[in-house]
């Protein structure tokens, strides 16, 4: 967008609704959003309570271990269901139903199965996520020019050394897309799944704020997990882009 | 068999073209930098005559597709002028039609469909739209497909709808961007001899963009050449070749083959620098 | 002779035999049935005092559909979740074209929405009650809360993406600014459009039954919540296979509809 002729970078808008949710907050419209002056003031406080240090640390080593996981069985599956066709298609059917199905729905069973605790919440990140970075790890691995291959083989190259080196990096952008996909619904699981055991982690967090409404805390976690979620996918949106340079001439 | 062949050397201005008319294309000193200082063009300065087959040849990023789509006003110019009948070109009209190197052809409409798109645009009714449209789809030899879509068809055959549909408009200059570049080799012979048909038939300008030499001599009764980027032109030539005879006769006349040699010549020098 | 042209025959034979054998709809079966087994097995040993064996659970799957608790609890879920995917659909991809035809929109609303889709704006789920209460309002905000953003951001990928070299065609034909967005940018961009209302609906089951769990016992929400109190875990478990079946399915349905509409979009030039 141009103003008086200078170029304003998209994230700039992100301030104009600032300004909007304080103008709102000020007027009380809504009494559900404080003045977003009112917000960043709670950050402070927010950041500096134990409970969100337990919260956070809690929430952390869940996502990292359940992601990977995701990461080793996702990105080695969609291997091998890029190079064999027939697993591709058997394994491919079991992928598609779990990747579009509202895993939601599961999380209560692993409450059931494995209790309250930080396990329910590995697999729940696990099995949001693992989904989508097998799926496009499978595409990245299908879309490996075969001259690539070939070229690799006729120079003698190890299969350990056609992988790792040539397949790997050649399937690199789409590997690249469904771990940031993935980072994004291993977070979505993290959340749901604190959301639904209420006892544990930032999402326990959020219940607590919300129930005794303490809305300035309760949206200054939120912005805090946001710009957590968005900065991570953004990181790997900045390695894929650097990768999409080369992958257009693949 | 040898034709009547000329050489300008200066650049191509009041060059005598076939019948003396009012050249339909004027173009002086016409310069193009894009946005990021990219100097595309250098100052062109060239006629097309009326009624005759000018191609445009240089080496590759001339910018030869910059001066088709300025002259089709798809592009502004950054300075010089380009006139079409006299008037200064501010924007495409109804008196040039583009054929495309990529075809452009809509994917999710029949042959027919593309074929009369731009009468659709001007509001002609269905009926009258989709005549015209058929006798345009027989005139290139698609009969029988104009209810196929584009991604049932071969590279040629979706060429000939994008030329089908630039030739339905019924504008007095055919603007046409490297049209065989995307299609076989074997095909492409019998296009050129197809193009030539279908002009005999319905007197165009014709300003055609080509990479290939040999096309170029083979179809053109002018050719100018660009220098390298920012280019000017180099030279206008008028070949001159005498298209009486057979296609394969043509292509083995020893000035047919001259002409070739010394085109070629003229651009190696501006290869190798 | 005749021997090795035995050996050639038999070979042909097996090799066809193999194909057949390896078709991937025999495959899939079999990983069916091998999953199926594996999960009985597991059941039977018990792998878990709460992981019920496959036979209880496609017995207790079989007796909710008969006794009608399956039906009943699904029209209470589809409400909301119909409502919520209409309105985002329309909603949704009306803001999304606007934002790909509208530098301004789009300077607004891209952000919002890309955050949006990267976060975890479940968490937002809890607060909704607050305004809406624990009704039916409150569970189609949930599912518009998280199908929207999807939706939208494929509407507005699927009209920013416009070919350029349509658009240029378009102009040399002299199209005016609407008939360009009507009969070029708005077709070429319906399949990106499509697919995702695909994935808003997948996303939208996700919304009506994270509400279920969390703001309002009803529907399957509440099925699943009620037998995991009361231990009954192979109904537990049957309805959340029986979710996970409507979900693939209903997808499905949609991929394949999106398959044939766009047919030649996918070889598109």
């Amino acid at each position: 967008m141009e103003l008086r002729g200078h170029r304003i970078p998209m994230a700039f808008s992100l301030l104009v609704w600032f300004a909007i949710w304080e103008v709102v907050g000020q007027l009380g419209l809504v009494s559900l959003l404080p003045p977003f002056s009112e917000v960043i003031a709670a950050f402070p406080e927010v950041v500096s309570s134990e409970t969100f240090a337990e919260a956070a640390w809690i929430t952390l080593e869940a996502f990292l271990i359940g992601m990977a996981l995701s990461f080793a069985i996702g990105i080695g599956v969609g291997i091998l269901m890029g190079t064999s066709r027939a697993v591709g298609s058997v394994m491919g059917m079991w992928v598609n139903i779990f990747e579009s199905s509202p895993l939601t729905a599961v999380v209560p069973a692993l409450m059931a199965l494995l209790g309250f605790g930080l396990e329910t919440m590995i697999v729940t990140v696990f099995l949001f996520s693992v989904w989508v970075i097998a799926l496009d790890t499978q595409v990245g691995v299908e879309r490996v020019n075969p001259s690539l291959v070939e070229m690799g083989r006729s120079f003698g190259a190890t299969k350990r050394i056609l992988y790792s080196q040539i397949v790997f990096r050649a399937a690199l952008p789409e590997l690249l897309a469904g771990i940031r996909l993935g980072l994004i619904r291993g977070m979505k699981g993290v959340i749901i799944g604190q959301l639904l055991i209420a006892v544990l982690g930032v999402g326990y967090l959020f219940e607590l704020y919300s129930r005794n409404f303490l809305m300035p805390e309760f949206w200054a976690l939120l912005i805090i997990v946001f710009a957590f979620a968005f900065l991570a996918s953004e990181t790997v949106a900045y390695f894929e882009r650097k990768v999409a340079l080369y992958a257009s001439s693949r | 068999m040898t034709g009547r062949a000329s050489i300008t050397s200066d650049p191509g201005v009041g060059a005598p073209s076939g019948d003396g008319r009012e050249p339909a294309v004027r173009i002086v000193e016409l310069t193009k930098e894009f946005s990021g200082g990219v100097r595309a063009l250098g100052g062109l300065t060239f006629d097309v005559p009326r009624g005759e087959l000018t191609s445009i040849i240089g080496p590759s990023g001339c910018g030869k597709t910059t001066t088709l789509k300025i002259v089709g006003g798809l592009i502004d110019a950054t300075s010089g002028s380009v006139e079409v009948d006299g008037v200064p070109v501010t924007g495409p009209g109804p008196d040039r039609a583009f054929v495309f190197q990529d075809f452009a052809l809509m994917p999710w409409a029949t042959v027919l469909r593309n074929v009369a798109f731009g009468l659709e645009l001007r509001g002609v009714d269905r009926k009258e739209r989709e005549e015209t449209a058929r006798a345009y789809v027989d005139k290139v030899g698609l009969a029988g497909f104009e209810d196929s879509y584009p991604h049932q068809l071969s590279g040629g055959m979706r060429q000939r709808v994008g030329l089908a549909r630039a030739l339905a408009v019924d504008a007095d200059i055919l603007l046409m961007d490297e049209p065989f570049a995307s299609v076989d080799e074997q095909i492409r012979r019998q296009f050129q001899e197809d193009l030539l048909r279908l002009l005999s038939e319905e007197s165009k300008t014709v300003i055609f963009v080509t990479h290939s030499i040999e096309e170029a001599v083979y179809v053109s009764d002018q050719v100018v050449i660009l220098t390298r980027g920012p280019s000017s032109v180099s030279k206008v030539v008028r070949p001159g070749i005498d298209r009486g005879a057979g296609s394969d006769d043509i292509r083995r006349d020893p000035a047919y083959l001259d002409w070739v040699e010394q085109i070629w010549h003229e651009l190696r020098d501006y290869l190798e620098r | 002779m005749a021997a090795s042209a035995g050996i050639r025959v038999g070979r042909t034979a097996s090799r066809r035999a193999a194909a057949r054998l390896s078709s991937p709809w025999l495959l899939r079966g079999a990983s069916i049935l091998f999953v199926l087994g594996l999960w009985e097995w597991a059941g039977r040993i018990p792998v878990n005092v709460a992981f019920p064996s496959c036979t209880e659970t496609l017995a207790a799957l079989g007796e909710m559909l008969v006794d009608g608790t399956l039906a009943e609890a699904y029209a209470e879920t589809a409400g909301p979740l119909i409502v919520g995917v209409l309105l985002t659909a329309v909603g949704g991809v009306f803001a999304g074209v606007v934002m790909g035809l509208s530098p301004r929109a789009e300077w607004l609303g891209l952000p919002v929405f890309i955050v949006l889709q990267a976060s975890p704006s479940a968490a937002i789920i809890p607060l909704i009650t607050f305004v809406y209460g624990i009704g039916f309002t409150a569970k189609v905000f949930a599912v518009v809360l998280l199908s929207a953003p999807v939706i939208v951001l494929n509407s507005y990928r699927g009209i920013a993406n416009t070919p350029r070299s349509l658009v240029e065609m378009s102009n040399a034909f002299l199209a005016s600014r609407w008939q360009r967005i009507w009969k070029v940018v708005i077709p070429a961009g319906s399949g990106l459009i499509f697919a995702g209302l695909r994935l808003g609906l997948a996303q939208g089951f996700t919304g009506a039954v994270l509400a279920e769990l969390i703001i309002t016992p009803t529907g399957v929400g509440d099925l699943i919540t009620f037998y995991r109190s009361s231990a009954e875990y192979a109904q537990m478990f049957a309805v959340i296979l029986s979710i996970i079946l409507v979900a693939s399915i209903s997808v499905t349905l949609l991929q394949n509809l999106e398959r044939r509409l766009f047919r030649p979009e996918l070889r598109a030039l």
